[in-house]
């Protein structure tokens, strides 16, 4: 799972969502043995199951939003343990939180075996634009140093007595946020000296990407594989 | 003598403000030499390293780099015989990966496949952080990625490596790897600096430059030796330091 060229992980992880939000509802059976799938896929990728855990906390907004559903929702109500809930709204709270976990979970999974470079480099190779690949590789590399930059900043105000506790007295941030933005702006037209210092001409040169054998793109979409035929016979057979 | 690596004559540039920033610079490094550029702040040595590469255009004057013009048409033939390693390794080093940017260079250059791969790994051993290929500039200490930046434009195979204050905000052990990795680069060598231990110790000729235009240049020894010079243009010893004393080249 490491050792998958990253574009094939990107392709096997686009196919799996895909698969999973093509699955009906009321196909219970699908999403449970989708989550089957993702789990053992991290059980075989060796992830720590605390590592998982606190990457899937992302998801809790989500979960927040879905557990509100059946109480706001309308229509018609059922009672469950002596509440009262909206049929629709428990409909949504199923497909929500079912979706979004096997989602969260499929990124988890590439997220952990993958380095970002290893992923945008993946996005290169399936055609992603360049322009916008590019953007994201200076992203990644520059979020540290403007994120350090804002960091020393507020370290040298808080030396100097400034503790902000209230909305109105966030102006020196404010203004400290403007003065980086400038000062990430002049260091953008360094690095584009140092990017024509070297010849750039406009054109991104790739590097290092290899072509993925047939044997790496079976085995990546394998999963993925299952997941649509699970996706496939829910909408046709069994429903 | 032979051709020059580098030859300019009658420099002069002002930026779009109004403030000129050269007023006249004349200087020549041969091939295989190491010479030193000092000057205080402001005197016009970052924007002189500029014109070497064509970057900035010169208001008068011209640009050689190994016989060949420093102009439009052969721009980026320039840019790839003038290595620039540029202050801040944050700005040079933009690529997701260390392999990726020492390949930039090159690749723009037209070099692919296998080639690159080497040119990659000649460049990077050249410097002593082959280990750190598919590593992330940011994760790497900044005598690390002062290195690196140093690799990207080796990769290029320039004619000149110009560096602007290598020395800058390394620790002394970093320092010192440091001038063991240019010493043993056989390249001719403009180094940009406020270090003068570190330009006696790696270059045998220094320039002196202030307010535009270079004022002096000599023997490195000779030229930290004259205190009135030295004291005309903000130049200052470490406390104690014999120039004359520890001729370390």
């Amino acid at each position: 799972m490491h050792r998958l060229p990253p574009q094939v992980k990107v392709v096997a992880l686009l196919v799996f969502v895909i698969a999973v939000v093509l699955m009906p509802r009321e196909a219970f059976w699908a999403h449970a043995l989708a989550g089957c799938l993702i789990a053992g896929v991290m059980i075989l990728a060796e992830l720590p199951a605390g590592f998982v855990a606190r990457r899937m906390l992302v998801e809790v907004p989500i979960l927040i939003f879905a557990l509100l559903l059946p109480f706001f929702g309308q229509g018609p109500t059922t009672r469950v343990l002596g509440l009262t809930l909206s049929v629709e709204g428990l409909w949504g709270a199923w497909t929500i939180i079912a979706k979004a976990t096997l989602g969260v979970g499929a990124s988890v999974v590439v997220s952990a075996t993958t380095t970002i470079p290893d992923i945008i480099r993946g996005l290169d190779r399936i055609r992603v634009p360049r322009v916008i690949t590019a953007i994201a590789g200076f992203m990644v590399r520059y979020l540290d140093i403007v994120a350090g930059e804002f960091a020393r900043r507020r370290v040298a105000m808080a030396s100097r007595g400034y503790e902000p506790r209230w909305l109105w007295q966030g102006g020196p941030l404010a203004q400290s946020a403007g003065s980086l933005f400038i000062r990430s702006y002049e260091r953008g037209e360094r690095v584009h000296q140092a990017m024509v210092a070297r010849g750039f001409t406009g054109r991104m040169p790739t590097y290092g990407d290899r072509p993925a054998s047939l044997r790496q793109w079976v085995l990546g979409l394998s999963v993925s594989a299952v997941a649509v035929v699970l996706a496939v016979l829910s909408v046709t057979v069994i429903r | 003598m032979s051709e020059p690596s580098l030859e300019v004559a009658g420099l002069f540039f002002s930026y779009p403000d109004g403030h000129q920033a050269l007023r006249g610079v004349d200087l020549h490094v041969h091939h295989g030499e190491r010479v030193a550029l000092l000057g205080p702040n402001g005197a016009g040595k970052t924007t002189l390293l500029l014109h070497l590469n064509g970057i900035l255009r010169p208001d008068g004057g011209t640009v050689r780099v190994a016989g060949l013009d420093v102009s439009d048409e052969a721009a980026m033939e320039v840019r790839r015989r003038v290595g620039l390693v540029f202050q801040d390794p944050d700005d040079q080093l933009f690529m997701p990966t260390v392999g990726q940017d020492v390949a930039f260079g090159p690749a723009n250059f037209g070099l692919v496949g296998a080639e690159l791969e080497a040119r990659v790994a000649a460049a990077l051993g050249a410097v002593s952080m082959l280990d750190a290929i598919d590593r992330a500039p940011h994760h790497l200490s900044y005598g690390e990625r002062r290195r690196v930046a140093i690799a990207t434009v080796l990769a290029m195979m320039p004619e000149i490596l110009v560096l602007d204050e290598p020395t800058s905000n390394l620790d002394p052990a970093s320092r010192r790897e440091l001038i063991d990795v240019l010493r043993a680069l056989p390249i001719t060598q403009l180094v940009v600096t406020h270090d003068l231990p570190f330009a006696l110790e790696l270059c045998p000729r220094a320039l002196v430059m202030d307010e535009g235009s270079i004022v002096a240049g000599d023997d490195t020894v000779d030229v930290l030796s004259d205190e009135i010079l030295m004291k005309a243009h903000r130049l200052e010893l470490p406390y104690r330091f014999d120039p004359r004393g520890g001729t370390g080249r």
